[in-house]
């Protein structure tokens, strides 16, 4: 592996960006001299040119806003349904034993196949997307929570055996400051899952605007570099959430002296 | 999974001195079943009361009759072998790709800087993101539904294969540095035996990835599968049958997932601790 070559003479820091910037070259060539006849094949200024425009006309930030209240609102109200149902699940025996298998089996099945059933319920409107985005974030808040409350450390319910704490205590001062690096791990994971669950909501109950319609928009019209933009719009904002969640959850955990 | 209940295990155990008399345990095997029991019951009651509209919610004998029809007039088989078929060439060509990848990059540190960054930024965007590209260019035929499989097996596979190449212990390379390894002995003796857990959990999670995005794929563009079935059930607003596709999908995804899991906890138990693998919805 030490043997010099070609390969590591590029500097380090450098070397992730070879292979986009020759795509991007190769694509911008082959555009540019009309390598593939085809309506399909728009060069990388075309998606730019698309891009600024979308973004100087406010269309690009109308769709995104549609998208990312949307996406919150599901996120808050099925993470905070995924903390309590994850907590009764998790410091409730019999609820556990009661309701746990169920969950287990209903999380098993493809959210994706529920919105035909939510849309004849709700519509298609934004209550049945708030829906299936509620569903898509409370699933991972509940098996992260349910997780962390189940691996505390028996050394450390020992622990507070021995000293006498009382239930609540234990649960408050012992389970839940364990608990807590998982359950931030289901909460973030819900910011991400939720954020895939927006686009889907937006491809299968089409009604209304979002940035998976400008998507839809562009493969109706066969406009390649419409649907190129809202990609890299798609992968950036979710990349964004991504970044944001993982230092909150860093910044979290360091508050907590972790 | 097996219900651990930690607060009851560390802090009561001292007032069930005995074990619980019979019919207590009969009772606790049954919980599980109470609730799928007690809605089933509200469904059938409130469909044979007239409380819910069968436009809204069929009765679950109407449910579980149009399964049986399907099962019996062949439907199901054809529309589930259709699904299979897909996921199946689909997980198969992105797993390999992904395993070659993984390897190519978890073997050479190199190849790594160069590919990982790139490969980072496409999985940013999802499955359903990709369609509509992947349909402007290759149209809305198999190909589509292969390549999209494909794309959602192909990541989890990569990551778990680059992770699982990284793994080897160091002591162990040492071993054999010591005794004058080449660099292919090094890969077949030690590498690639302590990276097999982690590759088989990386497979697994592809699999269900794959799964999920058949599911997503069908509902968007098919003309059979059971995704297919599923939308086309919504359109003639035939609730029974969406519900009916519904189960299928959900019992065939589950039983898939208990026999990987089972395979995998095998592979486990020869190989000491199960990996952790990070996973993702699409």
């Amino acid at each position: 592996m030490s043997t010099p070559n070609t390969l590591s003479s590029v500097p380090a820091r450098w070397r992730g960006l070879v292979l986009p910037v020759a795509a991007v070259l190769l694509w911008a060539l082959a555009s540019h001299l009309r390598l593939v006849n085809s309506a399909l094949l728009v060069s990388p200024l075309q998606v730019l040119g698309t891009g600024l425009d979308l973004v100087t006309s406010g269309q690009l930030w109308l769709n995104l806003r549609a998208s990312l209240l949307r996406e919150l609102t599901g996120f808050v109200i099925g993470s905070t349904g995924g903390l309590v149902l994850g907590g009764l699940l998790g410091l409730w025996p019999r609820f556990g034993r009661l309701v746990g298998p169920s969950f287990n089996t209903f999380k098993q099945i493809s959210l994706f196949a529920w919105i035909p059933l939510i849309s004849v319920w709700f519509g298609l409107g934004d209550v049945a997307k708030v829906v299936f985005l509620s569903l898509a974030a409370l699933v991972p808040v509940v098996v992260n929570t349910v997780d962390g409350i189940r691996s505390t450390p028996a050394s450390l319910l020992e622990v507070a055996r021995v000293y006498g704490y009382t239930r609540w205590q234990t649960t408050w001062h012992v389970v839940l400051p364990s608990a807590a690096p998982s359950i931030f791990t289901g909460i973030y994971l819900a910011l991400v899952y939720s954020w895939l669950a927006t686009i889907g909501a937006e491809y299968l109950l089409v009604a209304g605007r979002g940035v998976g319609n400008l998507l839809i928009e562009g493969s109706e019209h066969f406009r390649m570099d419409l649907v190129l933009f809202g990609m890299v719009t798609i992968g950036f904002v979710g990349w964004l959430m991504n970044a944001g969640a993982r230092a909150l959850e860093r910044a979290l955990g360091r508050r907590l002296g972790r | 999974m097996p219900m651990a209940d930690i607060l009851i295990d560390a802090t009561a155990t001292r007032q069930r001195p005995a074990g619980p008399p019979f019919w207590q345990n009969l009772l606790r095997s049954a919980e599980p079943f109470f609730l799928p029991l007690a809605l089933l019951l509200l469904w059938a009651l409130g469909a044979a009361r007239g409380w819910i509209s069968p436009q809204v919610l069929p009765s679950p004998q109407f449910v579980w009759e149009t399964l049986a029809e399907l099962a019996t007039n062949g439907e199901l088989w054809t529309h589930t072998a259709a699904s299979l078929q897909r996921v199946l060439v689909g997980f198969v060509a992105g797993s390999l790709l992904g395993l070659l990848l993984g390897a190519l990059m978890g073997l050479s540190r190199s190849v790594e800087a160069y590919l990982l960054p790139s490969f980072n930024a496409l999985v940013q965007i999802p499955v359903l993101g990709w369609m509509p590209f992947v349909l402007l260019l290759v149209g809305i035929g198999e190909p589509l539904k292969y390549i999209l499989i494909a794309k959602a097996a192909l990541v989890p596979v990569t990551l778990a294969t680059l992770q699982g190449f990284r793994q080897a212990p160091q002591n162990l390379l040492e071993v054999g540095s010591v005794y004058g390894y080449t660099r292919r002995q090094q890969v077949l003796e030690i590498v690639l035996p302590t990276a097999l857990p982690t590759l088989f959990t990386g497979l697994r999670l592809g699999f269900t990835k794959a799964w999920l995005s058949l599911v997503v794929v069908e509902l968007v563009a098919s003309s059979e599968g059971l995704g297919y079935l599923i939308v086309y059930g919504r359109q003639l607003f035939q609730l029974d049958l969406v519900m009916a596709a519904v189960i299928i999908v959900g019992a065939l995804g589950y039983l898939i997932d208990r026999l990987l899991d089972a395979a995998e906890a095998r592979l486990a138990a020869r190989n000491g601790v199960r990996p952790v693998v990070e996973g993702g919805l699409l």
